[in-house]
Order: C-alpha cells, then sequence, then structure tokens
C-alpha cells in the first residue's frame, strides 16, 4: 500500500521515487475552471473588469484640476484647428435667382463675415433669415466645394399696386408685399387697389382686373369696401358697386351692358350691383334732368 | 420507502432543474474508464412533434457538445473503492468535458454497474372505484404492490411498471382512461446496495455537482445498443466491463431483470499479465492487440514480443504465441460467460420468445468472442455497438461507450417510474387539506 499519510517534512528526507505526473486537477484548479465558465462571471471578468480598469485610471488622471482643464483646452483647441481648415472655409457668398437690388438687400441683410468656416455658419438661420424678407418667395442656402455659400432665391413677382396706410407697395399674385414704391407711375402697367382690406383679396382684385379688360383704358382702380367688397373706379367719378359674393360675374355682366349699350359712356355716376336681383343707376343731377324734361315730367318731382 | 420517493423525487427535480437549462452532463463510473458526456437538450420544440418520439427515436431533442475520457481511478468492480482517487478521476473527465463543451454543468447523471444489483417482481392488485382508470389509480396499484425485502443496507435504484392488466386483459401499456373493474400492475425494481450509491453520491458532490439522476449500467447499455424489435421481442444484453458484466433482459421495451457478474475485462488482462510474467500496462496492450478466444493453426506461428520490461533487455526478451495467449484468455472468458449463462437461467431466460443476446462494452471487442458465446449463451449472437447520437465523436461510439450512450437517451427520455406518479392520499400524512378537499369534492 502506498504511504498515505507521509508528512512533507520526513518526503524530504526520504525522498521517494518520481511518480508520473497526476493528470486530475487539483479541486482548487477545478473550481477555478468552473467559476470561469460561468456565464455571468466570464462576461464581468471579460468585458467588466478591463473597462472598469480603464475609468479607474482615467478617473485618477481626471482627478487633477490643471489636466482637466488642459485637456478641455486641446479638444476645444483640436477643434478649432479642424474647423478652419482651408477645405471647410467659406469664402464667397453668391445669390442666384434675384434681381440685383433684391441680391444687395439679401447680402445687406444677411451680414454674413466671410470668410468664415462652415462648421460656424447656421444655414437653416440663414435660410429663414432670408425666406422672412420682402420679396422672397422661397430661398435655399447650400454650401458648395470650393468654399461657396450659395443661396437660391425665388423672387416674388409684383403684381398689384395697393396704396396702403403706410404708403404704395407692390404686391404679388397672393397679396405679399414685395417691395415699397415712391409713386404709382413708377408702375402705371400694373393696377391699383386701395382701402382697408385690400391687400388680403389680391387674388379677388386680379379677377376683377381681368374682367374689366374691355374699359382698361378708363380703369383707375379698385376700393375695397368695408372689408368686404369691392368698388370698381373709372374716371369721370363713374364707381361700379360689385356685390360681396359673385364680385366677378356682376362684373362681366356690367362690362356685357357696356358693350352692348354703350352703357358706360352714358352720364350715370353709379352702377350698384349689389343686390343682384335689382341692379340700380344712379344719373349725374343734369342728365336726371334730362330725362324727366324729356319724359314730360316738372322738374324736381321724383319717381320710383 | 418515504424517504426513497423523496430523494428519488429530489433527484427528478434536479433533473427537471437541468432540463431548464438545457445542459446536463452524463457520467459513466467504470472499472476502466470514467466517461463524461455535455449534452445541450435542444427541447420538443426543434423537432420532436408533440406525441411519439419524434425524429430519430428522439434523439434529435439533445447533442453532445462535451466529451472526454479518462483512465479509470480508485473503482473496482464497478463500485468506488478509494473515493479520493475516483473523485480525481471524476474531476478529470468532468473538467475536460466542460473544456470542450465551453460552458459549466452543474447537474449530472451518472450510471455505475456494480453494488450487486438485484431483481424482484413485484405485482399489485386494487379495485378500481370509477369505471375508468385514472393516474391516481395507477398509483394506488403500485402502491398495493408488496414490497420484498431488499435486505439490509440497500436502496431501490430502479423500480418501474412493466405490465398493466385490466380484469382478464393482460399486456396494457398504458391503461388510463380504460374501463374496468381491477388493475392489476407488474413491476420490476432492482436494488442496490446504498453504500455504492452514497459514495456515488459523495464523490460528485465532492465535485460541485447535482446529481440529477442515477441508473444502472447494465439497463442503460441496454437502451442504447438493442434494437427496437430486440427490446419488444426479447433480448437479453451483456455489457462486458472491465470490472464487472452487466446483464440486462429487455422485454416489451421494458427491462424485466438486470444483474452483474462481478468479472470482466480487467480480470482477463491480469491472467495474461501473471502468465506471461510482464506488467499491467503490457499486459493490456498485448490484450487488446493479439488477443482472441479461438485458436487456429496460424496461431502457433504468430509469435508475440513480450518482454518483462525490467531494464535487462539483453535477457529479459521473450516471445509467446498467440495461441499461448489464447490458451491463457479463453478459460477467464469462458467463466465469465459460465456465470453470466447461470444468472440468465436464473431470469429464465429460455422461455423468452425471440432469445437474441447482444455483446457490448469494451470486453466484447476481442475477436472471435461471439463465437464462443454463441456456444455458451445461446444462437443468436450479436455485437452491438451504441446508437449514433448527434455529436458524439468518433472516438466515443464503439462498444466501450454503449453505457454512456444510454445515460444520453435516458437522460433524453426517462421512463416512468414508480416515484413519478403521486402518491395516494391515504398513505401520505402530510396533506391533510388536500384530503379534506378531496372529501368535500366527493360528498359536494
Amino acid at each position: 500500500m502506498q504511504p498515505l499519510m507521509l508528512s512533507p517534512a520526513l518526503r524530504a528526507v526520504d525522498p521517494q521515487p518520481q511518480r508520473p505526473r497526476d493528470p486530475a486537477p487539483s479541486r482548487l484548479s477545478y473550481r477555478m475552471h468552473r467559476l470561469w465558465l460561468t456565464p455571468l462571471y466570464r462576461a464581468l471578468l471579460r468585458v467588466g473588469l478591463p473597462a472598469f480598469a480603464l475609468a479607474f485610471v482615467g478617473g485618477l488622471w481626471l482627478v487633477d484640476e490643471g489636466r482637466r482643464s488642459g485637456l478641455v483646452e486641446r479638444l476645444t483647441e483640436l477643434r478649432r484647428d479642424l474647423e478652419e481648415r482651408p477645405e471647410f472655409m467659406v469664402t464667397l457668398l453668391t445669390v442666384e435667382g434675384a434681381s440685383v437690388e433684391l441680391a444687395a438687400q439679401i447680402r445687406a441683410a444677411l451680414a454674413v463675415e466671410l470668410p468664415a468656416s462652415s462648421f460656424a455658419l447656421d444655414l437653416e438661420a440663414l435660410r429663414q433669415k432670408v425666406a422672412a424678407m420682402s420679396g422672397v418667395a422661397q430661398a435655399e442656402v447650400l454650401i458648395r466645394p470650393g468654399g461657396i455659400l450659395a443661396l437660391r432665391v425665388t423672387e416674388r413677382v409684383p403684381a398689384i399696386v395697393w396704396r396702403g396706410p403706410e404708403g404704395l407697395w407692390l404686391l404679388d399674385r397672393e397679396g405679399h408685399r414685395v417691395a415699397p414704391i415712391a409713386s404709382r407711375l413708377d408702375r402705371p402697367d400694373l393696377g391699383l387697389v386701395a382701402g382697408a382690406g385690400a391687400e388680403a383679396a389680391v387674388p379677388e382684385a386680379l379677377a376683377l382686373y381681368a374682367a374689366a379688360e374691355p374699359v382698361a383704358p378708363r380703369l383707375r382702380g379698385l376700393v375695397r369696401m368695408g372689408e368686404r367688397r369691392w368698388d370698381v373706379v373709372l374716371d369721370r367719378g363713374q364707381r361700379i358697386l360689385l356685390p360681396e359674393r359673385g364680385a366677378v360675374a356682376a362684373l362681366e355682366r356690367v362690362m356685357a351692358l357696356a358693350l352692348a349699350e354703350d352703357m358706360l359712356a352714358r352720364d350715370v355716376i353709379v352702377i350698384d350691383m349689389r343686390n343682384q336681383a335689382r341692379p340700380t343707376l344712379r344719373l349725374a343731377p343734369a342728365a336726371l334732368e334730362e330725362l324727366r324734361r324729356m319724359r314730360g315730367q316738372p322738374a324736381g318731382a321724383t319717381s320710383g | 420507502m418515504t424517504d426513497l420517493y423523496q430523494s428519488q423525487r429530489a433527484m427528478r427535480r434536479m433533473r427537471k432543474a437541468a432540463m431548464d437549462r438545457r445542459l446536463i452532463a452524463i457520467l459513466d463510473v467504470g472499472s476502466t474508464k470514467i466517461a463524461c458526456l455535455v449534452l445541450r437538450l435542444e427541447g420538443p420544440e426543434l423537432g420532436a412533434p408533440e406525441d411519439g418520439l419524434g425524429r430519430m427515436a428522439g434523439q434529435a431533442t439533445f447533442r453532445v457538445i462535451g466529451a472526454a475520457s479518462t483512465r479509470s481511478r480508485g473503482v473496482r468492480f464497478g463500485e468506488i473503492d478509494a473515493m479520493q482517487e475516483a473523485e480525481r478521476a471524476i474531476r478529470t473527465a468532468v473538467q475536460a468535458a466542460q473544456k470542450m463543451a465551453g460552458q459549466r454543468v452543474d447537474h449530472v447523471i451518472a450510471c455505475f454497474s456494480g453494488g450487486r444489483p438485484r431483481s424482484y417482481g413485484l405485482a399489485g392488485e386494487v379495485p378500481l372505484s370509477e369505471g375508468t382508470v385514472s393516474e391516481a389509480d395507477i398509483a394506488r396499484a403500485l402502491a398495493a404492490c408488496d414490497v420484498p425485502d431488499i435486505g439490509q443496507g440497500r436502496e431501490v435504484l430502479h423500480a418501474q411498471p412493466v405490465n398493466f392488466a385490466l380484469d382478464h386483459r393482460s399486456g396494457l401499456s398504458d391503461p388510463r382512461g380504460q374501463i374496468g373493474n381491477r388493475l392489476s400492475v407488474d413491476m420490476h425494481l432492482l436494488s442496490v446496495e446504498a453504500s455504492a450509491i452514497q459514495n456515488l453520491l459523495y464523490c460528485i458532490q465532492r465535485c460541485d455537482l447535482e446529481l440529477a439522476g442515477l441508473a444502472s449500467s447494465p439497463y442503460v447499455a441496454g437502451i442504447a445498443s438493442l434494437v427496437e424489435d430486440e427490446q419488444e421481442l426479447g433480448a437479453a444484453c451483456i455489457d462486458m466491463g472491465g470490472g464487472a458484466t452487466g446483464i440486462s433482459i429487455f422485454m416489451k421495451k421494458h427491462m424485466i431483470y438486470a444483474d452483474a457478474v462481478r468479472l470482466g475485462g480487467d480480470h482477463v488482462t491480469l491472467d495474461i499479465a501473471k502468465g506471461l510474467q510482464v506488467s499491467q500496462a503490457q499486459a493490456e496492450r498485448i490484450k487488446t492487440r493479439h488477443g482472441g478466444v479461438i485458436a487456429t493453426g496460424v496461431d502457433d506461428r504468430e509469435l508475440i514480443e513480450c518482454g518483462g520490461d525490467s531494464g535487462d533487455w539483453d535477457r529479459d526478451r521473450r516471445r509467446v504465441s498467440r495461441a499461448e495467449l489464447i490458451g491463457i484468455m479463453r478459460p477467464r472468458v469462458e467463466e465469465i460467460l459460465e456465470e453470466v449463462r447461470a444468472r440468465l437461467d436464473a431470469a429464465e431466460f429460455e422461455h423468452l420468445p425471440s432469445r437474441a443476446i447482444v455483446l457490448t462494452g469494451g470486453a466484447s471487442q476481442i475477436p472471435g468472442l461471439d463465437g464462443l458465446v454463441a456456444r455458451i449463451l445461446g444462437q443468436h449472437v450479436r455485437l452491438g455497438r451504441p446508437l449514433r447520437v448527434r455529436g458524439l465523436p468518433q472516438s466515443a461510439t464503439g462498444p466501450d461507450y454503449a453505457a454512456a450512450v444510454g445515460l444520453c437517451l435516458f437522460a433524453a427520455h426517462p421512463q416512468d417510474e414508480w416515484w413519478d406518479f403521486d402518491i395516494p392520499a391515504e398513505r401520505y400524512a402530510g396533506r391533510s387539506l388536500r384530503k379534506a378537499l378531496k372529501w368535500f369534492r366527493d360528498n359536494w
């Protein structure tokens, strides 16, 4: 029988012959191996421990105030260096699709200091600023390669002149302001609207202008009455009072009468179309007098 | 009997926990080698349908992901002989298998062939209160079996119902839901020495593992190496191991008898070592390379070099003929087979309809053994190899791994044992509430 309880001291005195190595793992190594094969422990040791060590070392290094500020400084410097590389610099502002005056206005309004880094430019804010300008319908801002800040602008087209409380303005088809003008004579090709609330009904005014094409040379302008309906003002003080609804049709009716019976050439002051069922004419006093005379009625008598 | 219930049920719970974790280890504690396989269970949702065994006879439900075996130490006759040594050997095998699997296993199912297994046939009969058989009736019938005196210091390892009879109809495999008046059951009970179980349990606990099941190695070797027809029609599996030779008889897919002879391949090796005056290692080598049991004329001329390995190379060189070697091996093999024959006779094997004999185990690889077995045991002899299991390495597919592979199948599809059925209420004192509930249900 092999010695079971041989103490190490005895073994040192009487060394045993070299026995083959025991292939069995010791209890400790067996347990360590099993622990190592435990998934949670393994994940903890392989990921958690290095991560913790890194965080700990980093934290130790950052404890010092000077190092921390130095790190921040270096980072900002690095960032600035990167931003100010010539590849990212914007040197030129181009404006496309705008007239010379509008382009000048846009440049003045934007007031971008060039050259600037493309990181420093807030394109969306620029775009909103341009789009908010009167006279600009749409705006696109982009940075083209080569350091070009390109503005692509769709200009508003003036369609009508508005005599408002702040003077004369050009309005586009939707009634947005385009530009102020000094004098009506600057744009004699466009129609004129006036009255409170006129700028809010520009599309209808344009339709009325189109319908009044036959009397265009005599047309002075349109007046918005009570912010709800239009008056057409012709020369010689003639007025056509249009209803609130169906104004274009009423005007077309008047135009048909004017063409057929030459009504507007007569001495009529007001053509009242407000009540569709009962159009009313108001004659000039002299013409009324003449009519009565022709009918053989005494002057001053009234009828109907 | 109640502690048996408790311990076996605890093992079942452990096995369930292992099933939930999808990882279980198989430990075959043999006298020659200790094999450890790590199984990954893939569950019923992969492959197997709801009823029946499913694809590949249910083997598709697991996969071997780690396999290791080591030379056994401290195990004799299939029992643990030196605890420390056996523990070290188990540790070696388990660690290597874990390393191959890359996962830690906590639950282990073990088998061993020693402990002097002894078989008993039990019968129980109960009248049925309701017309149909329910699980509670089966439990009552099982509880009604007369337990024989299995002796002092012995434990029940398997207790499997093998046959049910309802009135005059016998041979039922599942009587649940059937209608009758009397239910009787035949049960096969296998007992082994309690000390063998305790020693193994202690070794496994020392390795920080939980025992999730125990099986007798002849039984699991039979599961692995008998094909379905043989299990159905009646066959004996003879698992010739190193220290013990296990015998299990199957009939109608149930084990009906198991026993073990405390003789095996190691004794043949010892005979050679003594007879040829060589070391045990060399005797083992000579046995595996040149061994045989049937001598022919050419064996006289085949000379085997065998030195005493004494360091005196010039003088200590001998040659023996293969016929001499066979002359040493054959009597011992015959002795083993005679012993087996005696056990089979005791089990009345000759009355089975089909008397097939299947040889497995490491010692069954002796050339010519099937011829010798045919002379001693019977005509239908076959050399059995275990079924192929998914993921099993090529080195572990030989007949010496029959018990390990069978244990895999046992782990995946355990047979119903006695303790899988609920204890009848009248035998169980602790559940008075349940009894009260039952009374309410019956009377209201």
